[in-house]
Parts: structure tokens; sequence; C-alpha cells
């Protein structure tokens, strides 16, 4: 059944706006941020705010809405389906399928200096709440921490004989990210040891869909918690184990 | 409300004391030591500027071509290089980049008559730092000095020409300081990049042109809204002393400075950072530059109200550094930040607690106070909330450069409108509120007096303890920010040099004579000057 955004009654189709046109504020300029709004097909528009915040831009806030509406079920994606364990399930679970300590190496590579998302995910402390890593009794992990090359985040995880490579990619101006990225895949095939590692990318700008099409196992985007990572982590080293 | 917690003065003391001990015993490993980057910064005082044919700027030429010679300091050689050809500063450099000239050892018959010369060209060289700073203080003087706190934004497009448009936007909107975020990993350069750049990732390149292109934006803008615009970048990472030179000439008035920053967060080995931070300092002392120091990156890795004592004893040992590299207190732009978690019941309580804690240690200092982002929601209107109990504790407790909170924070780098929202929001918040502290005393003995003290205590046995085991150790230990290094490891370890006993470069005294004092003063913003900042819905009507 197609829905549409809700204001305060079903259907109405309310939404709203705040952008920055490069004009300077005249008299006309609310007409110009409306008509802009009903070319992108909203109806009713009204022009909530709409003022200079520079002699050469206008600021607007505004409210319209759509007749457009969709249905969640016909949205097909490729999503990461995993059953989230908590911590000491993950422990248990890595005990029992496979018998060591599972290996982890992390970095945020090449030239991004933010280790914010990396550490959330390895760090003792963790994120919002829920334990990093390096918590985890059934873990062996190494933080190498940012502005680390591929080839120097391989030769370690070769060295240690890692089971899964964890890099973030925080800052993504001018797509960097996806050139760091693609950098790591090509060096790993380059060497053919790509299938020795489940291969997990997170950032700001990531998907499980993309990362996919980046060739990596699974990719996290923002609020993506330690456990959520773990889980996926231990229940697809122990498949790549037994299978 | 000054003095308005009752603190432990006896803590106080102490924690000074221990300062003082941890940054005296580091100063003598600064005097025993250069550093490459120390040298080229010398030649960049003297006055060497440019690159060679394949962009490599002639100081780091130079400084390769004289490796053997560092530990006696390149100053003594390269003017009797100048003297022995006749060549001026830039001539001589670029004969040495063509390989046309080469540097050598002086022989003992020709020293004296090159340290005379060379004391000469030092007094010149800091005599275009002073000329610059004469020039700030009749700019000031001229355009008006805004009220504090000032109102510091970021622009980081990466492009400088854009940089420039997004600065004058956030003037006009009332922003008085603009600091143009570096762009990635130029901290672990080993040089500074040459002409005007227009790509850059996260940020924009600091290089001299550059900074020359921002300066005139503001000077432009400032002329305009009758408010003297303050321009800030990072005399941090692989080249301090460098970029500070370049800021000293330049026209910047904050620089971003801390001691010990490029160690933890950009693994730079500490020997190093330790002696290039003072001579950078020395420098933005003499240029009257404002110095920010980054406490608060210590709390994006560790926890803010468990490990907010860090943050208190960065602070006092920043102090003892900036005072031995001749910066005056209002020079000293100590860093703390607004990080506790704001699902921790009472938040605001603590951070108004540990940030009026620093305010009453500190009380001559310009407090650099930086905004939440560890915890900075997506959902922008939550964040935007979170700002203004950040600028709420700012205006309460005295803060006197506040570098807005983005409610996009956790999304992108500030939109223009990003940027024109926050600075609405700094303004609203500091106008209705100023007087606000002058107005309220706090409950003795409660949970802001108990905080500030439990803080404060904490910091102070930090300081002991790390003056028993000494600062290198507690930095191979990780008792900062829970990052461990090695001192003869990370990055540009092998641009230390022990100096020798007959070790010569004037410009460390010559900074150091005569040095112009206090802070440019300018008339406060007048009814004009208000008008033309507020440029706002109001004044220039609506929808």
């Amino acid at each position: 059944m197609e829905v549409r955004p809700y204001g305060d009654t079903r259907d109405d189709g309310m939404m709203q706006f705040s952008f920055t046109l490069p004009i300077a504020y005249s008299i006309k300029a609310a007409d110009v941020g409306k008509q802009f709004l009903e070319k992108l097909g909203f109806r009713e528009v009204g022009i909530a705010d709409c003022k200079a915040i520079d002699p050469q831009f206008t600021f607007f806030v505004a409210y319209g809405r759509t007749k457009v509406g969709i249905d969640p079920d016909l949205v097909k994606g490729d999503y990461l389906d995993v059953d989230v364990m908590d911590y000491y399930a993950v422990n248990a679970f890595i005990k029992e399928h496979l018998g060591r300590k599972l290996s982890v190496v992390g970095a945020a590579i090449e030239s991004d200096a933010h280790t914010v998302g990396i550490d959330a995910i390895l760090n003792m402390k963790g994120f919002a709440g829920d334990y990093g890593f390096e918590r985890y009794p059934e873990m062996e992990v190494l933080n190498m921490g940012s502005q680390i090359p591929c080839e120097q985040l391989l030769k370690t995880a070769l060295e240690r004989n890692d089971d899964a490579i964890l890099v973030s990619q925080i800052v993504t101006q001018k797509n960097i990210h996806v050139q760091n990225l693609t950098k790591l895949i090509e060096l790993l095939e380059a060497e053919q040891v790509r299938e020795r590692f489940v291969l997990i990318v997170g950032g700001p700008r990531i998907n499980n869909a993309f990362a996919k099409e980046l060739g990596y196992d699974a990719g996290f985007g923002s609020r993506t918690t330690p456990v959520e990572v773990a889980s996926f982590l231990a229940q697809e080293v122990a498949r790549r184990a037994s299978g | 409300m000054h003095d308005a917690i009752n603190l432990d003065q006896a803590l106080v003391a102490r924690a000074r004391h221990a300062a003082d001990a941890i940054a005296d015993d580091i100063q003598q490993h600064i005097e025993e030591h250069t550093t490459d980057t120390t040298e080229r910064a010398t030649l960049r005082l003297l006055g060497v500027s440019g690159v060679n044919e394949i962009d490599v700027p002639l100081v780091n030429v130079i400084v390769e071509h004289g490796r053997d010679l560092l530990p006696g300091g390149i100053m003594a050689p390269f003017v009797d290089l100048m003297l022995r050809s006749g060549c001026g500063t830039q001539q001589a450099a670029e004969g040495v980049a063509k390989g046309e000239l080469e540097l050598a050892a002086v022989p003992a018959e020709r020293r004296s008559a090159v340290e005379r010369r060379a004391v000469e060209l030092a007094k010149e060289g800091v005599a275009r730092i002073d000329a610059v700073r004469r020039h700030r203080e009749e700019l000031v003087g001229e355009q008006g000095e805004p009220l504090k706190p000032y109102v510091y934004v970021i622009v980081a497009t990466g492009n400088i020409l854009e940089d420039a448009v997004q600065a004058q936007a956030a003037a006009r909107a009332g922003a008085d300081v603009v600091a143009v975020i570096r762009t990635t990993a130029q901290s672990l350069l080993d040089y500074v990049p040459f002409g005007l750049t227009t790509e850059g990732f996260g940020g924009t390149y600091a290089t001299q042109e550059n900074f020359r292109h921002m300066r005139e934006a503001l000077d432009e803008v400032g002329a305009e809204l009758g408010r003297y615009i303050r321009l800030c970048n990072y005399a941090s990472g692989l080249c301090m002393p460098e970029i500070a030179t370049m800021g000293a000439l330049e026209r910047l008035d904050m620089m971003l400075n801390d001691s010990m920053y490029g160690i933890i967060f950009r693994n730079i080995n500490m020997q190093r950072t330790f002696v290039d931070q003072y001579l950078s300092r020395l420098i933005n002392a003499r240029a009257g530059i404002i110095i920010n120091t980054g406490e608060d990156n210590y709390l994006t890795t560790a926890d803010a109200f468990d490990k907010g004592y860090t943050v208190v004893s960065s602070d006092f040992i920043n102090e003892a550094f900036a005072l031995r590299a001749n910066l005056e207190p209002w020079q000293i732009g100590l860093g703390h930040a607004f990080e506790i978690n704001p699902s921790t019941p009472d938040q605001v309580v603590y951070q108004i607690a540990d940030a009026q804690l620093v305010r009453q240690l500190f009380p001559e200092y310009p407090l650099k106070y930086m905004p939440p982002t560890k915890y900075m929601p997506g959902d922008i209107f939550q964040g935007h909330v979170i700002d203004s109990m950040f600028n709420f504790t700012g205006i309460f407790t005295g803060q006197e450069i506040m570098l807005l909170g983005m409610l996009t924070e956790a999304l992108h780098t500030p939109l223009l409108q990003d940027r024109y929202v926050s600075i609405k929001n700094a303004k609203y918040v500091f106008e209705s509120c100023r007087e606000l502290a002058g107005e309220v005393a706090f409950e003795p003995g409660g949970l802001i007096e108990k905080r500030a003290n439990e803080v404060l205590g904490k910091a102070t046995e930090q300081l002991e303890h790390v003056r028993e085991i000494s600062l290198f150790r507690a930095l191979e230990n990780g008792e900062f920010a829970d990052v461990k290094r090695d001192p003869q490891g990370g990055r540009g370890f092998d641009g230390v040099f022990r100096v020798t006993d007959d070790y010569f470069n004037p410009f460390f005294a010559e900074l150091r004579v005569g040095r112009l004092s206090g802070a440019p003063s300018g008339p406060a913003p007048g009814d004009n000057a208000r008008a033309a900042a507020g440029r706002s819905p109001s004044a220039e009507g609506g929808a």
C-alpha cells in the first residue's frame, strides 16, 4: 500500500524544506523559492521564511504538499540481514563455532585522519553504551588508527593472520573514500588474498549495497553499534569456517 | 561571577607547580635539540621563499643539501654562503637549488663576521613580523573590536576561492573569527605546499598564498562591517614553526598550536614536536597571534565525564610551555570542550562545572571553548538544541572564543546556511544571557562545586604523577587521551638532531628582544556597525 508524508492528517503529503539559492534577496525572492518548489511538484507551497544571509545568497524555510506516494513493499535492496546477538551471545557463539579467538584488524585508511568511526567499533569503550571489540574476550583486536596506507594494513593483516579487516572512511569530500576503498580491494586482489579475509567497511556515507558494489563483504553506516558488526562478523567467519 | 566556585587553592598551586616542573624538564630537551623544520623556519624567517622546478620548497632543498650541518644550525653556513657569494637571501637560496652554490661549515676566521651579519639579518626578519603586527593594531583601531565571546566558525571547502566567499558570508552573519580547516593529511607533509590551491579533502591546504587570499577577503569584509575579522589556521603537524612563520607574515590572528596534539593524534614523534612547538610559539608570540590549544581532542577518544581532568592537566602543561615561549596570557587560548554525553542526567550542570573550573583556573586567558561533536545526532533539530546549551554554557561561564557547533556536525562540512543558523543561535543566546552570570551564585557544596574540585583534584594528581615519571614516559603510557606513543617512534623522528656546542641561531634571542606587548584594541561595534553586522531578516525584510 502506498504511503505519503504525514503532517497532521493521513495523506496530506506535508514536507518541510530549508535551502539556499545563490540570489540576492529582493521583493520577489519568496516567489522564486515558491516556484522552485512547485517545479519539483509540490503543491500549496508556503514560504515560512526567506531572507538574505549574505548579499548574494537567500535562505528559505518552506512547506509544501506532495501527491507522490511510495509502497514500502516494493522497495528492494541489498540489505545486510544479520541476526543481531548481544555481547555475551557473540562471545559464546565465537567460542562454540570457531573454538579460537576471532582476529580482527582495523584502520582508517590512506588520507583519512579520523579515528572516530573505527574507535567507536573497536575501542574498549565502544559507542552509545555498547562495548567495543577490545572488550570481547573472544576477539583478538588491533586498531591501527588513522592514515594507514592500504599496503601497511594488508601486511599487518597477513602477518597476524586476521579473520577480518575493518576499514573506516569518514572524510568523503570529492568522493575520496571511493578511491581509497577501491585501492584496498585492488591491492587484495593483486596479492590474491581477497578471499582470506572478511572485509568490512564503515562510515557515514557507506551502506551495505554500496560496500558490496565496491567488493566488500558488508558495509555499515552511521549509528552502527559494535554489537551489530560483531554479530555479522562472528556469523560470517563461522559460516566460512564450516563451509 | 568571577571566582564563583570555591576552589581548593592549595590544589591549584600544586597543579601549577607540577606543570612548571614538567615543562622545565622538557625545556631542557628542547634546548639540546633542533629539527629540520626548525631550520627551515629559520630560512623562512630570513626571507627565503618559493619552490624549485619540481615544486619542492627552497627551504627544504637547502636543509636537505646542508643536512650534515644542521646540528650546528643552518643559519651560519647559509649567511656565510651569502657573504662568500655576494648574494642576497633569495638569490643564495636559488643558487643552492640550482647547484651553483654550496653550503659548507664556516671556518673559524670567518665565524665572527658571519655571526654579526646573521644577527643583523635576524633583526630584519623580526622587524618584518613587527610591521605586520603594527598593521593589525592599526586595522583593529580603525575597523573596531568585536564584543567577546568571539564567534568562531570554520570554512572547509577545499577551494580557497570558495572558502573566501563563505568566510565573508559568515562574517556578515556575525562571525568574528574564521578558521580555514586544513586538508586531511597536511599535518603529515614534511614540507609546506606552495601557491593558491583549489583542491583539498575535508579542508584547504595551508599555503602562504592561501593565507594572503583569505586575509584580503576578511580585511575587505571587516572594513564593510566596521569590525576586524580574525583569521585562524593551524601551526600543527610536521611543519609547526614554518607555518607559524607564514602566519606571522600574512597577519593571521590565531593559530592552533598545541604542545602535544601532534604527538597524540597524528603520531608525530614527541621529541620533535616539543622542539617544534617552541620556535612556533616564539614566532606566534612575536606576531601577536593568539594560540589555540587542542584539549578538546582528548574528549573525542576518552570519555568527557570520566577523563575531563586530562583536559585540565593538559591546559596547565600548555600554559607552562606557552609562558616559556614568551606568549602573554592574552595570547594563550587554552582549549576545552562540551563533550559529555547528552544523555547523562544533569549533563549541562557538569559542563558548567568543568567550564567554570577552567575559567577560574586561567582568569587572564582567552579560553577557547569547543562545541559538541562526538554525540551530535543526525537529527539536526536536536543537534541545534544541544548547540544552544553549549552556547549557554559558554556565555554563562565567560568563555572568550566560542567555536560554534553546527547542527549538521554529524553529516558534512558546514553548508552556508548551517553556519548562518548556528551564528544566529549563538548571537541569540549570548545577547539574551549576557548579564546572567553576574546575577546568580553557585550553591556552596553543590553539584557544580563538588565536580569542579573533584576534576581539579584528579588533574593535580595526574600532573604530580607525570612530573614523577616525566612527560615522555606519560605519553608512552597513554596517559593522555588513552593513546600510547613511543619516544623513538612516530613521524619525523629522523628530522631531530642533537645540537652541537656551537649551535647558532640568533632568532631565538631576537624574537624576544624588544617585543611588542598587549592585545590590539579598537572601538566596540557602534550602531552603524551593528546594523551592518545584523544584516538579518528584520533589517532586510522577510517573506
